[in-house]
Parts: C-alpha cells; structure tokens; sequence
C-alpha cells in the first residue's frame, strides 16, 4: 500500500511502517505525518513505525518527542534507518533498532578481511547494559563495557576500562581483529565467527589481548613490543 | 512555593519503590512538607495499600486525565499527617490510558500547590516508566543488592542519560549486613562499583515491611524500626541536610556524607 503526501511517503513492509521522509524541515514533515494519521486512526492504532531518516541529523529531543506524540496515538516507533551517523548514534542511545532484516542496500556491503583504515569510532563514556554500539571499523571505548553491554565491530576493539559485556570482534568475518582490555572479563567473547565465555566467572580481569590463533580464541596478558 | 517532581523507578520488579515512595513521603510531610504522591501503576496499584488509603479512593488519576473529575477531587488526604496527599492509579485500566504529556500538564498544575510531588513509577521501562518520568525533577533509582536488580538498574540508569533526565540517584533497598559480611551478598561498593551514580540512600531488609504493609501504616512513623529510620535519612537528604549512611557492616553508621540538593 503506497500513501505520498509531497513531503512523506509511507508503504506497508514485512516490519511494519515504513515511514520517509524527504528533505524539508522536520517540524513540517512531523506535522505532516501526525495529520496522516489523524485522517485515519484505526489504520494506524497499533502500528509499528520504521522511520527513514535520510539525511536529517536529529537529537536526543526530536526523537523522544516524536516517538512520544505517536506513542500517545498507539503506534510504535521501533527503528530509525538514516544516513547520518549522528542519527543514528541518538537512536541506538534510546535503544531503537538502525537496521532491518533486509540490509538497506547491497553495494553496502564490507569487504570481507579489509581492516578498515578510516577513523576508529571512540566512544568516551562507559556503556551501560542495554546499550548497543555497532560500527564498521574499529572501536575505542574510553570507560567501562558493562555486563548487558554490547559492542559489535567489523574491526578491533580496545576496552580503556573494565570489560565485563559483550564484545564482537571482526563481526563481518575479519579474523585478524583483536579485543582487548585493561581489565579483560567479558561476559562473552567473539571473534569473526568463534564464540568464547571467560574461564573464571566474575574474577577481576586483568591487562590482556585475545585474538584468534589457529582457529582458537586465546588470551594472553600485553606484552608490549 | 514551587514543587520538586521526584520519580522512583528501578526496572526490576519487587524491589521496594512502592514502600519507598510512601516512607519517604511520610518522612517529608514530617518534617512540615507539603507532599502528593502520585500511583503511576495503572492496572496494578499498590501505593494505596501500602499508606492504607485504599478504602478511601472515589477518583483516580485516569479519571483526572480523562476529564471526569478535577484534580483536587482525586487527593486523598491522610489523616495522620496534616498535608500529605495521593493520587491514586486506577485500577481497572491499563497504562496507555495516560500519556507522558498528560503527566507532564497535571505535574504542572500541581507544582505551585506543593512542595514535592512524588511520583511511583511501576517496573519495566516502557510506557508506565515513560510516563512516570516524563515530568521528574529528579529520579530515584531503586536496586537491591543483588545481580538482576542491579543489570536492571544499570539498564534504566542508561535510558535516563540518554533521554537527558540523569543524574539519577541510588537507594539500595533490602540489604543484609550478615550475609554482606559472610561474602553471600553485594556490598554497597560493590553496587557502586557498577552503577557509578551517586548514593542518598542504604535500606537494610526489615521483615517490619511486610507487617507495615498489611496495616497501611509505613514504617517511617516507627522510631524504631531501622528501614523506617533509613526511609526519614533519604527525606533529609532530599530537604538538603546532611545525614550519615547507614554502616552495613558494623550496624552503626560512618562518615559518608551524602552532599545534599543541587
């Protein structure tokens, strides 16, 4: 079912809603589509709402309140798609999906193995459970990885703190990436495809580095050189 | 005199909001303060029972939000304490019959009528949480200790950063010097350790709660009951006095000082 005002489009998908957006002012695309689903409530009463973003770049604030006003009609806002990384980080933060099953676009797919020469995401606070980072490259926490935590990188991840969640390494298949921590207890290991749990449940973790060696996780204390 | 919107939530089920919120409210209207309480458990209300108001209830918040009556009729006055008053939830609805913005006008209305509105805000983290929060000041977070709450507890502190409504500050409800000291239960440290949100208030387990509960009469009015004790501490603490905690381990108290309102 394909509905189009000039400024949103809204089409039935396997999920849900699928809400675009294009690029007007946000204020007028929300009052768009609040007026859509005024014409027709019992159409959109417990609907589920993904949100095209584009290239809006969107703050805490915007998203509370629109995921708010349609709460209050009973439609459900469950992921934000957006092609930009500040939207996208506020989502993950309110803990709204980025992705759908479908990927967005085949061309976007990663190499496989390439470790990513761009920017490493650095991410200065610590996560608390229920958070959840995703991030082609590698990844730079500056604190804590809580148990309930997840980061889930394409490339390597360095833990400046204690890491007591879950952390997936080289998650598109690079069995090169690493994982380390200051204090290394993660609640559950991965490494491309192999999967680990720590030996000793709820032991203070030390300094160390584990990698895949021979197809097995191993990890061993830093050594510098 | 312009009111503090205070929410208790905590995520975990079970772990002693509703009786906080009614001991602290209890501790405040003590000490001269003009209190409301509002139930933001609808379906499943208990704030009622706990200060032994259930007998009472003509209107209720739905009934606010809905039209049908005006706020002042839904205050239940209790008679123990000269102004401290609940808003009841109803009981035979269910959460999407109040929006947060329906919480954030009836705060709003309420706010130069009173010195705090207390907010009870029911487990999880969806729409009663959301509507419970909606208009805080400030937010409690409740944890016992023990691993579940606390994983919860991290979870919800989480949310209310990322929605901008932190700093957030922790109650530990139902702590047991005993076992903490035989190495069976998490001590205040190491609830800390993990949460890392400042402290302004330790509970010890008191089975006095239940007792409490089935009479309608919270603890804070017993001198002697140590919950009840540790419940008036955290109402000072709100009203800006400095009061020792609670010392688990040697049934005393020590020197943390808790530095008062922002």
């Amino acid at each position: 079912m394909l509905k189009e005002t000039t400024t949103i489009q809204i089409k039935g998908i396997r999920e849900g809603l699928l809400v675009s957006f294009g690029d007007e002012d946000w204020d007028i695309l929300t009052s768009a589509l609040i007026n859509q689903i005024n014409e027709r409530p019992n159409f959109y009463q417990s609907a589920r709402i993904v949100l095209d973003a584009g290239s809006h770049t969107l703050g805490v604030n915007e998203l509370v309140s629109l995921r708010d006003v349609l709460s209050e009609h009973g439609i459900t806002l469950w992921a934000v798609l957006s092609n930009s990384s500040t939207t996208e980080q506020t989502a993950q933060n309110l803990g709204l999906a980025t992705r759908i099953s479908k990927p967005k676009s085949i061309n976007d797919e990663e190499p496989v193995d390439r470790i990513s020469d761009e920017k490493a995401l650095w991410i200065q606070h610590t996560l608390r459970s229920g958070t959840r980072i995703e991030f082609p490259g590698n990844v730079i926490v500056f604190g804590d990885v809580n148990p309930g935590a997840e980061v889930m990188a394409g490339g390597s991840v360095l833990v400046w703190g204690r890491l007591r969640g879950l952390v997936h390494a080289g998650a598109n298949g690079n069995e090169e990436a690493v994982v380390g921590a200051l204090e290394f207890s993660p609640m559950q290991l991965r490494i491309a495809g192999k999967i680990a749990v720590s030996p000793k449940k709820n032991a203070k973790g030390k300094l160390e580095i584990a990698k895949l060696v021979d197809g097995n996780l191993i990890a061993e204390p830093w050594k510098s050189g | 005199m312009t009111a503090s919107v205070v929410t208790v939530t905590s995520g975990k089920g079970g772990v002693g909001k509703t009786t906080s919120v009614a001991n602290i409210a209890v501790g405040l209207a003590s000490q001269g303060q003009r209190v409301v309480c509002i139930d933001g458990d609808i379906g499943l209300r208990n704030l009622d029972v706990v200060l032994g108001l259930e007998n009472r209830i003509v209107y209720d918040l739905v009934d606010v939000v809905e039209g049908r009556c005006r706020l002042r009729q839904a205050m239940i006055r209790d008679k123990r304490l000269p102004e401290l008053y609940l808003i009841p939830a109803a009981q035979t609805r269910d959460k999407s019959a109040v929006s947060p913005s329906d919480m954030v006008h009836l705060c709003d209305e309420l706010r130069q009528e009173c010195d705090w509105i207390l907010i009870d805000s029911p487990a999880g983290i969806e729409r009663g949480f959301r509507n419970s929060i909606a208009a805080a000041d400030k937010v409690l977070v409740m944890t016992n200790p023990e691993v579940s709450a606390v994983r919860d507890a991290d979870r919800v502190i989480g949310i209310l950063d990322a929605e901008e409504k932190g700093p957030a500050s922790l109650i530990i409800n139902r702590i047991k010097p005993a076992m903490v000291k035989r190495g069976d239960m998490l001590s205040v440290e190491d609830v800390l350790d993990l949460l890392a949100i400042q402290l302004i208030g330790i509970v010890p387990e008191d089975e006095n709660v239940i007792v409490a509960s089935n009479r309608g009469t919270p603890m804070a009015f017993d001198d002697k009951s140590r919950a009840g004790q540790a419940f008036q501490n955290i109402a000072k603490r709100l009203l800006g006095e400095e009061v020792p905690f609670l010392d688990v381990e040697n049934q005393g108290f020590f020197q943390r000082i808790f530095s008062g309102r922002k």
